[in-house]
């Protein structure tokens, strides 16, 4: 049985080395302004995590761009004669119910499961952050309607919300891919921009008592540029670090309402279309399903994994 | 403090109707037949979409129809289904069902995540750091719907050790694993919350003055650590039981559970907007009641806090 | 040989026809050995259903759900023996034509409804008149348009159902065409000759009601009273509804077991309840049990791929000048694959057809397609360049129900044969597709099919592809086939007529309107302690004769 006091003190001590250690590490180059982001990303290099993350993430996103760099079958074609053919040489990740390559359609999957994440975690900061801003730093009557309105919004439950929105768009019949993109892109963005507003009008609320910013008005200048200029570079950490973790779940969410058969259908054949089209086979084709999950889970992993770095890399409390 | 409930509820009434305004507006604003599917694979006969219409308040503009409805509703009116079943009925039977469900899935996460936020929190970097801390980047990674559907399928049909759906008394045993499933998610973010807050509450003052002061250990952790670190996640869990509510859509749906989850996603499937728009309010009154609540405890958790 | 007359849109719909199984129906499915019947006349049985969409009013029921629930509950005229596949009477001690255009009918005595009332003749009279007249709103009013004096009860809505007129109000509440005759008899008069409505009679829209409902149809709603084999108990809503065996029940198919509930959940939550025992029936396997034929080896003993006289077709919006090419629609009939299809997605469970009907109907036999319906990828091609197709082919369809699986497949043969791009266009449910079927406006091809109504050849052919047919969707319309048909009616022996209606059918392959595929039976399972289980022509679990082990 350890004695408490030492270990106790032991873990203080250790981790008050490590920081000295660190700060000490830290190479200056002679001159060069030392920012929150220059920090930032001194310590994110050397963090295991955020490089495999980021090496994941940037091997899915050329996937996604070239997939005929990956493979060279046609994720179209149907051949009934292979129809639910296991994993084998030729097919790795063995062939779906219609005889459909596996891999193929991953590969090819990854393009519309990446786009409906990207767009939906950037439209979701663009208008939070925008309204986020107008509210911390106008106060007011300004700061009160948003905020009840992003209250409204909230208020909604999520899975719900989303529910009703995509089974009238499904209702509608919209046809073609980037329609199909835009309809589940926008409804996610439409219940999800109170968080971000709400990270963003904190930090907004914080920011505006700092001196510069007071400094600036009492020289004159006009809001926009206070808002642009100053409030924003200062504000922007905690909504990145929002932005990149709700990438990753917002995948995890069109994959949901794929399964439910009301989020991307064909032609924009994502990995959540795949796995709700193998339900059925689970028994008797496990690979139909296993593969592009896996895939799924992975990439909200690494996504997930890089918000963390990137928050624990900003987070001053932590330094 | 009790100006600031009072406050806080009035406050709550635009938000409600706003929330309930703007569902109402998806439900039922929105063109499109709401009859398909009453009437079998035929088109309904007109006299039949006369009478609903009219039933419905259908031909007044949207406003009105709203009015109508929330007037109802304060005289405790949910509306009818179409097959003339009062909605308030299916909301009462489906609304203890999803109640439990949370209450145990709220429980596990809480069991669970603090227990092992608690352990990685104290020890700090190691081993079982990066276990925990890896697997619950697996479980937020992970879909709800996969884990359910995977554990169902491969637990319940293939290998036969568990039955694969809940029966309609839903009795508390046969919600654990659903329980399980639906706070999977949370549990990863429980324990990482708590293991933060552990980690900074660690080195503050009163830490060391009672290290200092030659406090047992378990007294440390137990009355001073455990006490200040609790605030954030039981303020997370509160409003998780009310987030579940509504949140378990796929789970319900996985496991055949009559919870509201399940009621409002057959009514948005059958288009039945009398139950989508009943079970939503009572969802967003439960969450925006639930939230006043937690926010009040805040204050008595931490005497910091004054609400004025 | 019966006289056909061309049935106006009376006809009846997809989901509410009642399939006759063929004569094996007897032996079909009898699972061997009765029951004890001790633990039968004490057992309820667990049904798999789905929660009636409306109120259990039989006039205004059109979907499975409650239409299951009204078979149990009500018993008319006539009714269909599930072991014969015939029509037979029930309520009625004779049904007889008096007159080219009339029947009589003799109700029997003694029969009464749950309460205690007596059956009788204006039971029947005034549920008719009610069910025909407009301003009730009841959906099968359509129903009753042959009898004579509907257009004084119904009145036509002049803009349709989005304008903002509403129908006037007919002038009169009653058909002049039912007259009572005494309490146990009444005559049906018709606009012109219509034999056919005596078999009709076993279908839900023609029960009787009690006068209770006359009273107070409000409260005959939350405690309904039929005259059939079962009495309501009592529904929990969104979960089940239960049913009880009446003892004074007098028609011909009395039940044996206690009770029976209809558990409404998830297809493949009853599958699941099923394999554990904790359903009891359900009339359809879900896809994720057919996947792999797992139902076999879940479920040995006690399931069956129940024979139905149903078939699958897909259908071309001939209106649309898009699918004016013979060659075009021959060359997709031709791409297909039936065989692959039906092994490969369906696990074997369907049989191709090659004509417009299937096996065990009277009068038909195989062959009538012949060439158009093998699969021949190069001779396809050929016919397609010659029709000068451009664009992509589209079919269309509801995707649940293992829909989507099957037409994926076929659009990929089309697209390996014939070399050009062929989409699956799902909907959310069949129903937004049927509105733009009646209105003539579909572009796509679509799903369709038909399910026997009564035993014979003529029923697949003239209500279908006859010029103005009652359920001619595509507007198909061949003189001649027309006149072959018409020759066929008026033949003097069945025989020859046979003989006359398969020259017709392979006419009509000439033509190629719709492209048939295959048959669709009905996969059925149920748990350990039932015995003697066979479906109803109407697809459901025949409860009279069902028994526990």
């Amino acid at each position: 049985m350890t004695d408490p006091n030492t270990a106790a003190a032991g873990t203080v001590t250790t981790e008050g080395a490590t920081y000295v250690t660190a700060a000490e590490h830290q190479q200056v180059a002679p001159g060069k302004p030392r920012s929150l982001w220059s920090d930032a990303w001194r310590d994110l290099r050397r963090r295991p995590l955020f490089i495999i993350a980021s090496a994941v993430i940037i091997l899915l996103v050329i996937i996604a761009i070239f997939p005929s760099w990956f493979t060279s079958v046609d994720p179209k074609h149907k051949d009934l004669d292979f129809s639910r053919v296991p994993p084998s040489g030729d097919a790795w990740f063995g062939y779906d119910l219609q005889g459909r390559d596996v891999y193929a359609r991953v590969v090819y999957g990854t393009r519309w499961t990446l786009l409906v994440g990207v767009a939906a975690s950037v439209l979701t900061v663009l208008i939070g952050a925008f309204f986020g801003i107008l509210a911390g730093y106008f106060g007011g009557w300004v700061d009160g309607l948003i905020s009840r309105i992003g209250e409204i919004f909230f208020g909604l439950p999520f899975v719900l919300g989303a529910i009703v929105i995509l089974s009238q768009v499904r209702n509608a019949q919209v046809g073609g891919a980037f329609p199909i993109v835009s309809a589940v892109v926008s409804s996610i963005a439409v219940l999800s921009w109170p968080v971000a507003m709400r990270i963003m009008r904190s930090a907004a609320v914080a920011a505006k008592q700092q001196d510069y910013v007071k400094a600036a008005r009492a020289l004159g200048a006009r809001p926009a540029r206070i808002i642009f200029r100053h409030l924003l570079p200062n504000c922007l950490a905690p909504v990145l670090v929002y932005g990149t973790i709700a990438l990753g779940a917002f995948i995890g969410v069109e994959a949901t309402m794929s399964f439910l058969g009301i989020g991307l259908h064909d032609p924009a054949v994502s990995w959540g279309v795949m796995i709700s089209d193998a339900r059925n086979y689970v028994r008797v084709a496990p690979h139909m399903l296993l593969f592009p999950a896996g895939f799924l889970t992975l990439t909200v992993l690494v996504f997930v994994m890089l918000g963390d770095a990137v928050r624990e890399a900003l987070d001053p409390k932590l330094r | 403090m009790g100006r600031y409930v009072l406050r806080r509820l009035l406050q709550l009434v635009p938000v409600f109707i706003g929330t309930t305004f703007l569902i109402f507006v998806l439900v039922w604003a929105v063109p499109g037949d709401p009859f398909t599917g009453l009437c079998g694979d035929r088109p309904c006969p007109p006299q039949f979409v006369a009478a609903m219409t009219e039933k419905y308040n259908l031909n007044d503009n949207v406003i009105v129809q709203y009015l109508k409805y929330m007037g109802a509703l304060l005289t405790g009116d949910f509306g009818q289904t179409y097959s003339e079943q009062p909605v308030g009925e299916l909301i009462a039977l489906a609304a203890p069902v999803s109640l439990r469900l949370a209450v145990v899935a709220v429980a596990i996460e809480a069991i669970i995540g603090v227990t092992a936020g608690i352990l990685t929190g104290l020890r700090g970097r190691g081993f079982l750091d990066n276990l925990v801390l890896v697997s619950t980047l697996f479980l937020i990674a992970l879909p709800t719907f996969v884990t359910g559907f995977v554990i169902q399928i491969v637990l319940g049909f293939q290998w036969e050790i568990l039955t694969p759906t809940v029966s309609s008394e839903a009795r508390w045993s046969e919600l654990i694993i659903p329980g399980f499933v639906l706070g999977s998610l949370s549990m990863a973010y429980v324990s990482r919350l708590t293991r933060t807050s552990i980690a900074e509450n660690k080195r503050a003052d009163y830490m060391r003055t009672a290290l200092a002061k030659g406090q047992p250990k378990h007294r440390i952790v137990g009355v001073h650590l455990l006490r200040n670190s609790a605030i954030p996640v039981i303020t997370f869990l509160g409003t998780d039981i009310g987030n579940l509510m509504g949140g378990a859509i796929v789970t319900e749906g996985i496991f055949g559970i009559h919870g509201v989850g399940k009621l409002v996603y057959d009514g948005i499937i059958d288009k039945q907007g009398t139950i989508v728009v009943g079970v939503v309010v009572l969802l967003v009154i439960v969450f925006l009641v639930v939230n006043l609540l937690i926010d009040l405890m805040y204050a008595v958790l931490d005497p910091r806090i004054r609400y004025d | 040989m019966r006289r056909r007359r061309l049935l106006s849109a009376a006809a009846i719909p997809l989901a509410l026809s009642l399939a006759v199984t063929s004569c094996s129906g007897g032996g079909d499915g009898d699972e061997q050995g009765a029951g004890d019947s001790n633990k039968t006349k004490s057992a309820v049985l667990t049904v798999f259903g789905s929660e009636p969409e409306l109120p259990l009013v039989p006039g205004d029921t059109n979907e499975s759900g409650g239409s299951k629930i009204i078979d149990a509950l009500f018993t008319g005229l006539m009714y269909f023996d599930a072991a014969s596949g015939q029509a037979k009477e029930a309520n009625a001690e004779s049904f007889e034509l008096t007159a080219p255009d009339e029947y009589t009918v003799k109700l029997k005595k003694g029969w009464k409804f749950h309460d205690g009332t007596d059956v009788k003749a204006d039971n029947y009279i005034k549920a008719w008149n009610y069910t025909a007249y407009g301003p009730n709103s009841q959906q099968m009013a359509s129903f009753f348009q042959q009898i004579e004096g509907f257009d004084d009860v119904y009145t036509a809505d002049p803009d349709g159902p989005e304008g903002p007129q509403t129908p006037p109000t007919p002038k009169s509440t009653e058909m002049s065409g039912l007259t009572k005759v005494d309490d146990y008899e009444f005559k049906i008069k018709f606009s012109s000759p219509y034999t056919l409505f005596k078999i009709k009679t076993g279908y839900g829209a023609y029960m009787p009601m009690p006068d209770s409902f006359f009273a107070d149809p409000e409260a005959w709603k939350k405690n309904p009273v039929g005259n059939g084999p079962f009495k309501y108990v009592g529904r929990v809503p969104e979960q089940n509804l239960e049913l009880e065996r009446w003892d004074d029940y007098q028609g011909p198919d009395k039940a044996k077991i206690k009770g029976v509930k209809y558990t409404f959940t998830d297809a493949d939550a009853a599958y699941a309840d099923v394999k554990g025992n904790q359903l009891d029936f359900m009339d359809t396997v879900p896809p994720q049990g057919i996947a792999g034929n797992v139902w076999e080896s879940d479920l040995p003993g006690r399931a069956k791929a129940f024979r139905v006289m149903a078939i699958q077709q897909i259908s071309f919006p001939l209106y649309n000048p898009k699918y004016a090419s013979v060659d075009f629609r021959h060359a997709i009939s031709m791409a297909i694959d039936r065989e692959q299809v039906t092994k490969t997605i369906f696990e074997g469970n369907r049989k191709p057809i090659d004509g417009y009907a299937l096996e065990g109907v009277p009068g038909y036999e195989p062959g009538a397609c012949g060439k158009w319906c093998e699969h021949n990828p190069a001779e396809a091609k050929k016919l397609f360049d010659k029709s000068g197709w451009t664009g992509p082919i589209e079919i269309t369809s509801n995707a649940d129900n293992g829909h989507r699986e099957w037409v994926e497949a076929v659009c990929g043969q089309i697209e390996e044969a014939l070399d050009t791009e062929c989409n699956f266009v799902p909907v959310q449910a069949f129903g937004q597709i049927r509105q733009a079927i009646n209105a003539h406006q579909m572009t796509q091809i679509y799903r369709s099919g038909w399910v026997m109504d009564y035993p014979d050849i003529e029923n697949f052919l003239n209500p279908i592809f006859r010029t103005g047919g009652s359920s001619n969707d595509n507007g198909y319309s061949n003189p001649e086939v027309d006149a072959k048909l018409k020759e066929a009616d008026e033949a003097s022996n069945p025989d020859e007529a046979h003989r006359l209606y398969h020259e017709a059918e392979e006419m009509i392959a000439e033509d190629m309107p719709a492209v048939p595929l295959w048959e669709t039976p009905s996969i059925s399972a149920w748990s350990e302690r039932l015995t003697n289980v066979r479906l109803t022509p109407a697809r459901e679990l025949d409860l009279s004769f069902v028994e526990i082990k």
